[in-house]
């Protein structure tokens, strides 16, 4: 139970996780060091946010250990699970904001829930969490009232509410445009640098998460395939991760899905 | 052949393991210290929405109903120069079947499809995963006060219904077709037993108002996160309650007053 900067903060190790028959992880290792922005990257559909919600506690893995704080997750009874995630926040990919409860009550629903502030000191709390992602002038909006990247950002100040002391990004960048891409950018790294947070941003918008991360995985094929700073993987010698960072059509990754011969298909006569 | 079976296999096998789920939920949600006091906001808003929202359905739906009972009984009673038994014609009929079973099935439609829809979708917009990741659980925080809400609210509606139904037959038994009010009302106090009729509609409706309502929580809280999802769950919540509440109407009223 060492809390030394040195050791990682969530510490994957030899994690292997089934879904039915099909295997999502492989015995895969990864680690999450205090007061950096780790990224992993992959194609989609190879369960990204399902390691985050292995992390979250939310699935079981099969196998293997997911080290957070000293405690390791997939162990704990609901009582410790429920302790560890107070320590920890995710940004779903939604939002995720209760649709019946105003901006300000949604930041201040897990200040509520966890602690017994008086109304007074939970307002100043929830003012600041919203003043540092920008929206202090629209907590009495209700949340179908937000933009798409006001709404992420609104979820992102309630997931800081408590101060955690990990948070994790689901997807932050999709579906946003270019100036909201920005804000939230500069607001992941600001936000981890100035709270001292462990972030881990699970994304496939290559540029994006190259310009924040000080630390890069690349999963695909239930396994990490490359990691290291985003300077190390552009020099990547594996032809996969090239085709994944420099986002080519053809590759190691076919662009077609497996058929069968097309010619054969196209004469096959229908009976 | 062996296919058909092996679907009959697995469907019986998919509906014991909803039981299962829908056990599972409810303990979720009732185990565990009671927060009445930190929680009772969140218990209110319930009880309005499922209970005082539903009232408007449930006294029309009583209104019209005791009203054609006294219409229906009186052609009847009135060839055996009967219609003084008209008062506990309505009461008996609203008390021991109508009001419970009428009362369900109108709150399955009103307030369980609601309950259904709400939570099917606060699932679809991961507003359950996130309050779990906030370590609020959601069984706790939105099944349990919906549990209780229905649970208390339509057996106090199927009493409205009923005494709103006695009205109604009033209204054109006595007030329409000229039975005399005295015997509408004595007729009906000598024939109607606390215990026997009364107690037995409650609990009736009791056991429906548990039927009803955890199977709209199970429904939502179970349901594929899709549009298709949801619109599936909503109506399987209407037709497996409603067909679950005239079932145990069967078996209760056969054990109530059958022997």
């Amino acid at each position: 139970m060492g809390n030394t900067a040195a050791e990682p903060l969530v510490n994957i190790q030899n994690l292997t996780f089934r879904r039915g028959e099909r295997v999502i992880y492989d015995d895969m290792s990864m680690q999450f060091s205090r007061g950096k922005v780790t990224a992993i990257m992959g194609p989609s559909g190879i369960g990204k946010t399902t390691l985050l919600r292995l992390i979250g506690g939310q699935l079981k893995p099969d196998s293997g250990h997911i080290w957070f704080d000293g405690v390791d997750i997939p162990t704990l009874g609901r009582n410790e699970l429920y302790q560890a995630r107070k320590k920890m926040s995710m940004l779903f990919q939604s939002g995720a904001l209760f649709s019946d409860m105003s901006v300000f009550d949604n930041v201040a629903f897990p200040i509520r829930e966890h602690t017994k502030l008086p109304e007074e000191i939970i307002r100043m709390m929830v003012l600041m969490k919203l003043e540092a992602v920008g929206l202090r002038g629209a907590r009495d909006l209700m949340p179908a009232e937000l933009s798409g990247g006001m709404a992420r950002r609104a979820a992102l100040a309630r997931a800081i509410a408590l101060d955690p002391q990990l948070i994790m990004y689901d997807e932050p960048f999709a579906g946003q445009d270019p100036i909201s891409m920005g804000v939230i950018v500069r607001l992941i790294r600001s936000l981890n640098d100035a709270l001292g947070l462990t972030s881990i941003v699970v994304s496939h918008d290559v540029n994006e998460v190259m310009s924040i991360a000080d630390y890069v995985y690349v999963v695909a094929e239930r396994r990490v395939i490359g990691h290291g700073t985003p300077e190390q993987l552009r020099a990547h010698e594996s032809p996969l991760v090239q085709q994944f960072l420099q986002g080519l059509a053809d590759g190691p990754v076919p662009f077609h899905f497996k058929a069968a011969d097309y010619a054969g298909e196209l004469m096959e006569l229908k009976d | 052949m062996l296919d058909k079976l092996q679907q009959l296999g697995a469907s019986t096998i998919a509906s014991i393991q909803g039981f299962g789920r829908a056990a599972l939920m409810v303990f979720g949600a009732l185990w565990g210290r009671p927060r009445f006091i930190k929680a009772w906001p969140l218990y209110m808003k319930q009880f309005y929405v499922v209970g005082v929202l539903s009232l408007l359905i449930i006294v029309v739906s009583g209104l019209f109903i005791g009203m054609v009972l006294a219409l229906q009984g009186y052609t009847v009673l009135s060839k055996f120069g009967a219609e003084q038994m008209l008062g506990p014609l309505v009461a008996l009929s609203l008390l021991r079947e109508l009001g419970p079973v009428v009362t369900a099935l109108l709150f399955a439609g009103r307030a369980g499809s609601a309950l259904t829809a709400e939570i099917g979708l606060m699932k679809a917009t991961e507003q359950l995963s996130g309050m779990e990741m906030m370590a609020v659980d959601p069984l706790r925080r939105v099944i349990a006060p919906r549990f209780w809400a229905g649970v208390v609210c339509m057996p106090l509606l199927a009493l409205i219904f009923n005494a709103v139904g006695i009205l109604g037959g009033h209204l054109v038994g006595v007030d329409w077709l000229g039975v005399d009010a005295g015997g509408y009302w004595s007729a009906m106090q000598a024939n109607v037993d606390l215990n026997e009729d009364v107690l037995n509609g409650v609990i009736k409706s009791i056991v429906f108002a548990f039927v009803v309502t955890v199977i709209a929580l199970h429904k939502g809280f179970d349901a594929v996160p899709t549009s298709e999802g949801i619109s599936r769950a909503t109506t399987q919540t209407v037709v497996t309650a409603s067909l679950a509440v005239l079932g145990f109407d069967f078996v209760l009223t056969a054990v109530m007053f059958g022997g």
